[in-house]
């Protein structure tokens, strides 16, 4: 049997994020899942965008594409056409994937493109000091709301279902053994998934909005979470301020990759080396 | 060796180019006058088993390239000037996280929109200077429908050789020009592909970084079955680690400039035409190329002793060629579609008291051997 610490980089601990902070244990149940599913990692490419939880791919023992802020999904388009049979896993902030790389984010999930978002949720921007992002909740403080922030936030499923995302899965940093079964479900999945986890950030959101200690901000997320079956019997009101857990959306449609290489096998005039799919 | 002869313009030649030096990857946004090369790279990628996307932005295009790079796929993309602007930040990624790509940008006039899609020459500076940091860049530039052919061949062979990003500066006189051209299909010692680790290391032993000196590292793909590989726009150290401590961040900074300048002879590409001679000598690019070529024939048969430096290769700058010309040359005209880039950077080399006259034009109407021949008169 396989460990998480078999993709992990110990060499590279202590880890940059402050003593509470959700995102270790996002990190954790992200080896946990290479580790169940017994992955090998050269068939593993994580993709990471910038912020706290941009640092997660110093921690693993795979291949990993580093790139700029917002723009992990399309580079992890590009690695996932050039080889699909590799698992594309990406990693982002709410920065990242629906403020700086939203547009990125509605058109991979629309084109369906066969890999796996992994997006860390702690309501702000933590590293560069907790300004408001497109998921801060409206009257929320930040370092850039000091009166209360007067946007609505980005509620990430629904957005991503909106955009045409196969599967889409929501966990909190309180439920690491969901937050697993949930990864797992979206590499398994064929097809753009999507797995929105909501991690705490004590240092400034937490601070900012008097949510006390990491213990407490991970048992009030507990507190506020319902399974997407229940939410499904209840009124929009009723879910008001509410965390649906749980998978969201789970359908199958056919993914870019093989619909396009349809296309190649129709139109392919010669066989050589220079296949994008035997290379 | 194969080759066939069409009747083709520059931007259906570099499609064929892009083909035979083993592309495979297009990712881009549509953007006149470059559309006809994405239109090609949609119509013919597929036929050779390789992939077309057409991206949110040219943001997602620059990333899906070094993407499909890094997984071990020659990519390219093309646009035109406002594109390249927004192509700037990732094309920093792929210079620090030196993944190799072709960008094809057919310039047109500008800020901003311009005059769409009117020609230009204006993003000299630009494909040198736009992305932020300290950094070398590589850029050629064709003057004839054969070197959107030829020297689309030659882009590819340097990105994989130097492990960057190539910038490919066209204009939109070259892109819709046709000509006739003669396609040779490359043999495989004309091909270059990026240089592979020894088959024995072991991951232990392998870096994916290297800046002990100016040569470049051997780049396994994501995905094979030996090496893990890593790659950052971080400020990295040989693993691809995260390392921003002074010493780490100015070796890595002095290395990504050498390894481009040091090699310099070897990436420039210059042409001359009846220079020997020449006391009036133009040097230039791209379209006016082609305008300066009538100038010297019209002076030439006035009894004027006129020549012709062409710079194929623009960045980096040929100083050597240049520098040749200054110190023979009484006079140098510096004709170009822009408000003297090109010219700015020639003065940087005149240590020999040369007179260096512009001839620009920003009209967006293509230069006329007259007005370059104009030039010597004011
Ligand atoms: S600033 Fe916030 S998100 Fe960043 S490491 Fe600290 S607690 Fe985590």
């Amino acid at each position: 049997m396989a460990d998480y610490k078999d993709y992990m980089l110990f060499d590279k601990l202590p880890h940059t994020w402050c003593a509470g902070c959700g995102d270790g244990i996002v990190l954790q149940s992200i080896a946990a899942v290479f580790a169940e599913m017994e992955l090998d990692k050269h068939d593993i490419c994580l993709v990471s965008g910038i912020g706290c939880f941009g640092r997660v791919d110093d921690y693993l023992d795979i291949n990993c594409m580093h790139v700029t802020h917002g723009r992990a999904l399309p580079a992890a388009t590009g690695i996932a056409l050039a080889n699909p049979a590799l698992h594309v896993i990406v990693t982002m902030g709410d920065g990242d994937s629906v403020t700086i790389g939203g547009n990125h984010l509605i058109h991979c999930a629309r084109r369906n493109i066969d890999l796996t978002a992994i997006i860390a949720n702690n309501y702000n921007y933590g590293q560069t000091g907790g300004q408001y992002s497109g998921t801060t909740p409206t009257d929320s403080i930040t370092s850039t709301s000091p009166y209360g922030h007067i946007e609505q936030e980005f509620d990430i499923c629904r957005l991503a279902e909106a955009a045409g995302a196969t599967y889409v899965a929501r966990a909190t940093a309180f439920n690491p053994v969901q937050m697993r079964k949930l990864i797992r479900g979206g590499i398994e999945h064929k097809g753009f998934s999507l797995i929105e986890c909501m991690v705490q950030c004590p240092t400034h959101y937490g601070r900012y909005n008097r949510q006390g200690e990491a213990a407490d901000m991970m048992k009030m997320m507990n507190a506020r979470s319902i399974p997407a079956e229940k939410a499904k019997t209840m009124s929009a009101e009723e879910l008001e301020g509410r965390i649906v857990t749980g998978v969201i959306v789970n359908k199958n449609r056919e993914d870019y990759y093989t619909k396009y290489k349809r296309i190649i096998d129709a139109q392919r005039i010669r066989e050589e080396g220079g296949s994008v799919n035997e290379n | 060796m194969k080759s066939q002869k069409k009747f083709i313009e520059g931007n259906e030649a570099v499609v064929d180019g892009a083909i035979a030096a083993g592309a495979r990857f297009y990712a881009g946004y549509p953007i006149s006058p470059s559309s006809e090369i994405a239109e090609g790279a949609a119509r013919e990628l597929p036929r050779y088993g390789g992939i077309y996307i057409q991206m949110e932005d040219e943001i997602s295009s620059m990333a899906a390239l070094l993407g499909a790079s890094l997984a071990g796929v020659k990519s390219f993309t093309a646009t035109s000037s406002p594109g390249f602007s927004l192509m700037q930040e990732n094309l920093g990624l792929g210079i620090m996280s030196e993944i190799p790509a072709v960008i094809f940008n057919v310039q047109r006039s500008g800020p901003s929109t311009g005059a769409a899609t009117k020609p230009a020459q204006a993003d000299i500076m630009q494909a040198r200077y736009g992305a932020h940091g300290d950094h070398s860049i590589i850029a050629l530039s064709p003057s004839s429908v054969q070197d959107c052919y030829d020297l689309t061949i030659t882009a590819f062979n340097l990105a994989e050789k130097y492990r960057t990003p190539v910038l490919f500066l066209s204009d939109e006189v070259i892109g819709h020009l046709r000509e006739t051209v003669t396609e040779t299909e490359p043999g495989p010692d004309q091909i270059f592909s990026r240089i592979q680790p020894d088959p024995d290391i072991s991951q232990k032993d392998f870096r994916p970084y290297g800046y002990s000196s100016d040569s470049v590292v051997p780049m396994p793909a994501v995905g094979n079955r030996k090496l893990l590989m890593r790659t950052t726009g971080s400020t990295h150290d040989e693993k691809g680690e995260f390392s921003p401590n002074p010493q780490n961040i100015d070796r890595v900074t002095h290395y990504l400039t050498n390894k481009i300048e040091k090699n310099a002879e070897d990436i420039t590409i210059t042409r001359t035409y009846q220079l020997d001679d020449a006391e009036i000598a133009f040097i230039t690019f791209g379209c006016s190329v082609r305008s300066t070529i009538s100038a010297v024939d019209i002076l030439r048969a006035e009894g004027v002793r006129a020549g012709m430096l062409q710079l194929v290769t623009i960045w980096p700058m040929p100083e050597k060629e240049i520098r040749a010309v200054l110190a023979k040359a009484g006079t140098v005209v510096v004709p170009e579609m822009n408000l003297g880039q090109l010219a700015g950077e020639i003065r940087k080399f005149n240590d020999y008291g040369c007179r260096i006259l512009q001839a620009n034009r920003t009209d967006g109407v293509l230069i006329t051997p007259q007005q370059i021949i104009n030039t010597l008169e004011d």
